[in-house]
């Protein structure tokens, strides 16, 4: 064998040796305070990262699961609608990596209640105004499972011409915040009558179920029968405003994009993936909240190394003279070193081998059972296995680091004013 | 054989350089029990740390052996300490948080022993200190003259060409410094050389050469024996 490797080899179990007796034998509330302190600096970087994180993948989850679903065609710039709509859909259906197909007809309009009291001509009139979204129940719902985000009520079937579903955001009762340059409907709720008035038609509707899928998508819409929108606009040719695409378990989205465009249909509508039509601003916030947590994350990371750092050289500075005694009958500066970095990084493995447990065991099926209700998502923890492995390797990379400088510190001193503690 | 060419060793201190060791030559041939002796403050304990390799000396040589030591980079000279010296310390010097077993097996196992055949050798070196009873207790567990006796094991087991003790039995009781002395002219007695520092000039009279210094100047070498 190499001189050196067997140099290094023979350094590794003299280290291993001497790490190993030293953390049997000394204090086990000092060895349980330190992999404590790793522990919580574990979860620092994961959990806090997760949460922030995760709050923005709520709300990216939300995007994808219920309203653009895989793939998400929409209108070109300047068509109101997706021309021969019957031809992509007829395709869709024909490619065996599609699961399910919504075409949805978008108009904006308005809806009012009370009008049946209103007096007088000067009377400020109770209305909301949204987007109009024509759907068929059976279709969205495999697509988006629109039915799940009910709150009140209950959702489309067939037969349901004269109804609506109102998104939350369009009704007083459920929204605590009146936004700028809109205002919600007042004293409407479910089983009431209110005029919904789409270009120049209006027609008398009943609130069948209130919406609330925490996405504008959702909360902003007035969700209708296809075939009564389409009547109301004079859209008698099918071509949708917008068609969202789930596709087949094991299918992969961007394949089945390209299987799209491979058709030229690019031609009549704007074809995404889920993470191509994410809003702009939810890129954004996620993009931010990313680097937010890798900042925290940092700054943990740095509390731990400097925390080892101080706990291995108390350690190294009270063995002074026994790392001496080891140099002097013969102990290469490699070894000690080793022991050393053994040492912290046997703190670093129990931290973060409890931490794993606590984060899997305990936080994630918590945040999972019950994530966090923020106004624009629900907040989950994202650490997926990968994640977490990553941030394990920074940390025991930093705690060795930490281990080996102050060890190498002492190491370097001279020997016999080690031995004898000049 | 150990061979010291003019050696001086001058500490610097606020008050000036001090001259702990002036000029000294003197050879020590392999298997001589070599006693060096000296008031407090003389240089006896400074020369053996040159001698040792644990310090390096103003000015001069140190051969052992034949090879130059002097001028021996850290590593080198840590790792000629390991194959060829052995220490025995005044405090013992023991790892607490090693059994005395794990102690003498320390520099075997740095040797690159494997560690079956290290602890073997390891119960060898108790046993014949007396101790092999005593081989899983840590330091703490021990009595002065057992630590001392661990001590020595640990400095035999590599089985070097020298072992250093410096003033081996100033922490002990009599009982104790008897033992101590006698497991020294045992192995004397099988050909280690030894070399150890002590202030007490009844112990010195147990060696087979006595240099005693003072001032850092050698006054008198006297063989004791023959």
């Amino acid at each position: 064998m190499n001189k050196f490797f067997y140099k290094i080899l023979v350094s590794l179990n003299m280290g291993f040796f001497l790490a190993l007796r030293d953390i049997r034998r000394s204090n086990i509330w000092t060895t349980v305070l330190i992999s404590f302190v790793m522990t919580l600096t574990f979860l620092n970087l994961v959990v806090v990262r997760g949460v922030l994180v995760g709050l923005t993948q709520g709300s990216v989850d939300a995007n994808k699961f219920r309203y653009s679903s895989n793939i998400f065609l929409t209108e070109l710039r300047d068509k109101d609608y997706i021309e021969d709509s019957t031809q992509i859909v007829k395709y869709l259906e024909s490619l065996p990596q599609v699961d399910s197909i919504s075409a949805r007809y978008l108009s904006s309009g308005k809806i009012e209640s009370g009008y049946k009291t209103k007096i007088g001509p000067n009377d400020i009139p109770n209305f909301a105004v949204g987007q109009v979204a024509g759907i068929d129940p059976d279709k969205e719902n495999a697509v988006t499972g629109l039915s799940q985000y009910v709150i009140n009520g209950q959702y489309l079937n067939d037969t349901d011409d004269d109804k609506v579903l109102v998104g939350s955001s369009l009704l007083f009762k459920y929204t605590a915040v009146e936004q700028a340059g809109s205002s919600p409907l007042k004293d409407a709720d479910v089983g009431d009558k209110i005029r919904l008035t789409v270009g120049n038609k209006t027609i008398e509707v009943t609130i069948k179920g209130v919406l609330k899928g925490k996405i504008s998508s959702i909360d902003n819409r007035i969700i209708m029968m296809d075939r009564q929108l389409r009547q109301m606009i004079g859209r008698s040719d099918l071509n949708a405003s917008e068609i969202s695409i789930k596709i087949a378990p094991g299918s992969d989205e961007d394949y089945v994009k390209s299987l799209i465009l491979n058709q030229g249909f690019d031609r009549f509508a704007v074809i995404q993936t889920s993470t191509e039509a994410l809003p702009k601003f939810v890129k954004d916030i996620a993009t931010t909240f990313s680097l937010l947590g890798d900042l925290i994350g940092s700054i943990g990371l740095a509390v731990a190394t400097i925390t080892i750092f101080i706990v291995i050289f108390v350690n190294a500075i009270t063995r002074r003279k026994y790392i001496g005694i080891l140099k002097g009958i013969g102990i290469n500066a490699t070894a000690i070193e080793i022991s050393y970095v053994f040492q912290a990084l046997f703190y670093a493995i129990t931290g973060i081998g409890v931490g794993m447990l606590i984060v899997f065991l305990l936080i994630k099926p918590y945040f999972d059972a019950n994530p966090i209700n923020f106004p624009f998502s629900d907040g989950i923890l994202v650490a997926s296995m990968k994640d977490v492995l990553q941030r394990a390797a920074l940390l025991m990379a930093s705690t060795a680091i930490a281990g080996y400088l102050p060890a190498r510190i002492i190491v370097k001193q001279n020997t016999l004013d080690a031995i004898l503690g000049r | 054989m150990i061979e010291v060419k003019k050696l001086s060793k001058v500490f610097k201190t606020p008050a000036g350089d001090f001259a702990a060791l002036k000029n000294l030559s003197f050879s020590v041939p392999s298997g001589q029990f070599l006693a060096i002796v000296g008031r407090s403050g003389s240089g006896k304990s400074t020369l053996l740390y040159q001698m040792s390799l644990l310090d390096r000396p103003t000015e001069g040589s140190i051969l052992i052996d034949k090879n130059e030591t002097t001028g021996m980079p850290s590593d080198e000279r840590t790792l000629f300490r390991l194959n060829n010296l052995g220490y025995v310390f005044q405090d013992y010097a023991l790892i607490p948080t090693l059994t005395a077993l794990e102690n003498v097996a320390v520099p075997l196992i740095m040797k690159g022993l494997k560690m079956k055949t290290a602890f073997a050798m390891a119960e060898e070196a108790l046993e014949s200190v007396g101790l092999l009873d005593k081989a899983e207790n840590v330091p703490a567990k021990l009595s002065g003259g057992q630590q001392q006796r661990v001590s020595i094991a640990r400095g035999i087991v590599t089985k070097p060409k020298i072992l250093f003790a410096d003033e081996p039995t100033a922490n002990l009781d009599l009982e104790s410094s008897e033992q101590v002395l006698e497991v020294f002219e045992k192995l004397n007695g099988a050909g280690l050389t030894i070399i150890m520092v002590t202030h007490e000039e009844e112990y010195s009279r147990r060696a087979d050469r006595v240099i005693t210094l003072s001032d850092g100047n050698i006054i008198e070498d006297r063989k004791t024996k023959g």
